[in-house]
C-alpha cells in the first residue's frame, strides 16, 4: 500500500508542484492560502528553486509571465481579492500562449469580503476575469489528495495546451488535513522550442508577446487559440459520478460543496429517494456531455454552491434548459449543512425546484 | 468501526488544533480514513478555536461536523455553543477546572476532568489538551489508547525531544484519571 502522509490541502499543492518540477514560485500572502507560500519559502532554497515574495499581486503574476516565457514550470497562488489583482497578467499570459499554474483558494466576496471558504469566483475563473477572448483550464479539487493530483495534472495540461491552468479550491480544502500519497503522480514533460532561452547565435530569436496591432493578425491568433481550446473541450473534461446509475434526480456540486452533497445524497438514498451526484472536476471545460446525458433520464437537477448560483448557468446551458435546475446555496463564507441539501433534494423529489 | 466525529473547542493557545492533529495521526497510523479541519482566521489570533476530526473506516464525506459524536469543551463558551449539537448517546468531555457548569442533558455521557489543574500540578501546564485526549482514548475502546507513543513520536519534532516525555505523561494522566 502506498505510504500515506497527513497534509493540509495548501501544503499538498506546494509539495505536488515541486514534484511536478516547478522551481519558480512568485506570490504575495493572503489568507486562506498562505501555507502554500510558507511551504515554498522553506523548500525552494533547499532544492535550487526560487521563492520570491513580490511587492504585490500584480508584480508576482508578471514574474510568472516572465518565467513561463523562459520555459520554466512556474506558479503563483492567491485568494479571491488577490486573483482579481492578477487578472491583467492572466490575460497577458493567455494572449502570449505560455503555460502557467495559478491557484485560487477562494474566500467570500465581493470586495475584501471575508476569509471563510467560498466558491463565488466561479464566473471569474471560467468566464474570463481578465479582458479579451481567452480560456483557462479550471480544476476543482474536492480533497487534499486532489489538491496534489490536480496540481500535477494542471502543470501537465498547461504545458500541453500552452495556457493557464487554475486550481479553483476554497478555504476549507486549503486548510483541512487528510492522508495523501504521491506515489501515483504522473509527471509529463514537454519540449518548449518557443521559450526564450537565449539563441546562442544558433537559431532565430523567439518572441513572446501579446501585442498584435494588425487586426487580421490578432484575429488569426484568436482563431488559432480557439481551435486549441476546442481540443481541450473535446479531450479534457473530468467529472465523478456517484449513485447516478438509477438516479431520477441529480445533484451537481464541486469542491467542498460536493463533499457535503455526498452526505446528503447518501441520506436521501436511505429515505428511498433515487438521487445521484455529478461532481465536475474540471469547471472549464465543463463536463457538458455528462450533464446532457443525465438530463435525458433525471427529472431535474439541484446545484449546490457556495455562491449566489454561478455554476447553475453552466448546468442550464449544458442541458439546454431541458429539465428544471434548483439551487441550494450559502455564501459569504457559510457552508450548507447536509440537512439543508437533503431538504432541497426532498423538495426536488416533490417537483419543487 | 463506525464513523467517529470529534469536535474540540476552546480558547486559542490551549492546543485545540494540536489535540485534533494527534487524533488525526492516531487514525492515520491505524490505517483509518481521516479528516482534520481547523477553524482559521480571527480565532487563531486569540479568540475561540475549534477543530473537526473525523475517523472512519470508509471515505470521509463532508469534513465539517454539525453533529459531533464526541465533544471536547475546554472553556465555557465552547460548551454552551456546542452542547446541544452532540448526538444522543454521544460523549462530552469537560475541562472542569475551567468550567463550573454541568451538562443538563441526560442522553449523553459526560466526563468531567480537571485537566488544566492536573496539568499545573504536574508541571505540564500547556498540556491539559493531551490529558483530555488520553482520557478520551481510554473511554473509547474502538479508538484505543494503545499506540499513542508512536503517534507522539511522529508529531513532536526531534529538536523538541523534551516535549516527548511530557506529552506521554499527559496522556497517561488522562488515561488513569477516574471520574
Amino acid at each position: 500500500m502506498a505510504e500515506r502522509v497527513l497534509m493540509k490541502g495548501n501544503e499538498a499543492i506546494a509539495e505536488a508542484a515541486i514534484r511536478a518540477g516547478c522551481r519558480h514560485y512568485f506570490g504575495y500572502p493572503i489568507t486562506p492560502q498562505t501555507e502554500i507560500a510558507a511551504y515554498m519559502a522553506k523548500k525552494m532554497p533547499k532544492i535550487g528553486g526560487v521563492f520570491l515574495q513580490a511587492e504585490s499581486e500584480v508584480a508576482s503574476i508578471n514574474m510568472v509571465y516572465g518565467a513561463a516565457a523562459a520555459g520554466m514550470r512556474v506558479m503563483t497562488s492567491s485568494s479571491s481579492p488577490g486573483i482579481s489583482l492578477k487578472a491583467e497578467g492572466l490575460s497577458y499570459i493567455a494572449g502570449s500562449d505560455v503555460p502557467a499554474l495559478v491557484v485560487n483558494v477562494q474566500r467570500g466576496g465581493p470586495g475584501l469580503g471575508g476569509i471563510q471558504p467560498s466558491q463565488s469566483d466561479y464566473f471569474q475563473a471560467t468566464k474570463g476575469g481578465g479582458h479579451g477572448d481567452y480560456r483557462m483550464i479550471v480544476l476543482a479539487p474536492a480533497s487534499v489528495q486532489e489538491m496534489a493530483s490536480l496540481t500535477i495534472k494542471g502543470f501537465n495540461l498547461a504545458d500541453k495546451y500552452l495556457m493557464t491552468a487554475m486550481i479553483l479550491a476554497d478555504g476549507t480544502i486549503g486548510q483541512m488535513m487528510e492522508p495523501i500519497s504521491f506515489e501515483d503522480a504522473e509527471i509529463e514533460t514537454y519540449e518548449k522550442p518557443w521559450a526564450l532561452t537565449g539563441t546562442n547565435c544558433e537559431r532565430k530569436h523567439n518572441v513572446v508577446n501579446s501585442l498584435y496591432l494588425k487586426p487580421d493578425e490578432l484575429e488569426a491568433k484568436n482563431f488559432e487559440r480557439y481551435e486549441r481550446y476546442k481540443i481541450v473541450e473535446q479531450n479534457e473534461a473530468m467529472w465523478e459520478e456517484y449513485m447516478m446509475e438509477d438516479a431520477e434526480l441529480c445533484v451537481v456540486a464541486f469542491g467542498i460543496a460536493s463533499r457535503v452533497a455526498k452526505n446528503a445524497v447518501a441520506a436521501a438514498r436511505a429515505e428511498g429517494i433515487k438521487v445521484g451526484l455529478i461532481r465536475p472536476i474540471t469547471l472549464w471545460p465543463f463536463p457538458k456531455d455528462a450533464l446532457a446525458f443525465a438530463a435525458e433520464k433525471v427529472k431535474g437537477f439541484v446545484s449546490v454552491e457556495l455562491s449566489m448560483g454561478q455554476m447553475i448557468e453552466d448546468i442550464r446551458l449544458a442541458t439546454q434548459c431541458n429539465k428544471p435546475v434548483g439551487l441550494c446555496n450559502r455564501c459569504g463564507g457559510m457552508i450548507p449543512s447536509p440537512d439543508e441539501v437533503l431538504e432541497s433534494i426532498r423538495k426536488a423529489q416533490k417537483g419543487e425546484f | 468501526m463506525k464513523t467517529t466525529q470529534i469536535l474540540i473547542a476552546g480558547f486559542g493557545g490551549q492546543g485545540i488544533l494540536f489535540a485534533g492533529k494527534f487524533l488525526a495521526y492516531k487514525g492515520l497510523v491505524e490505517d483509518l480514513q481521516v479528516s482534520w479541519l481547523p477553524s482559521y482566521g480571527p480565532e487563531m489570533r486569540g479568540g475561540t478555536a475549534n477543530c473537526n476530526v473525523i475517523l472512519s473506516d470508509t471515505p470521509v464525506g463532508s469534513p465539517i461536523i454539525t453533529q459531533p459524536d464526541v465533544l471536547i469543551a475546554m472553556n465555557l463558551p465552547s460548551l454552551q455553543k456546542y452542547v446541544d449539537t452532540v448526538v444522543p448517546g454521544g460523549q462530552i468531555y469537560v475541562d472542569s477546572a475551567l468550567i463550573d457548569a454541568k451538562v443538563e442533558r441526560t442522553d449523553v455521557e459526560v466526563f468531567y476532568i480537571p485537566a488544566t489543574q492536573m496539568a499545573k500540578d504536574n508541571n505540564i501546564a500547556s498540556l491539559a489538551n493531551m490529558i483530555i485526549v488520553g482520557h478520551l482514548l481510554e473511554n473509547n475502546p474502538h479508538l484505543s489508547f494503545a499506540g499513542t507513543d508512536e503517534v507522539v513520536e511522529k508529531l513532536v519534532p526531534a529538536k523538541k525531544a523534551a516535549l516527548l516525555e511530557l506529552n506521554k505523561k499527559a496522556l497517561a494522566l488522562g488515561k488513569n484519571y477516574k471520574n
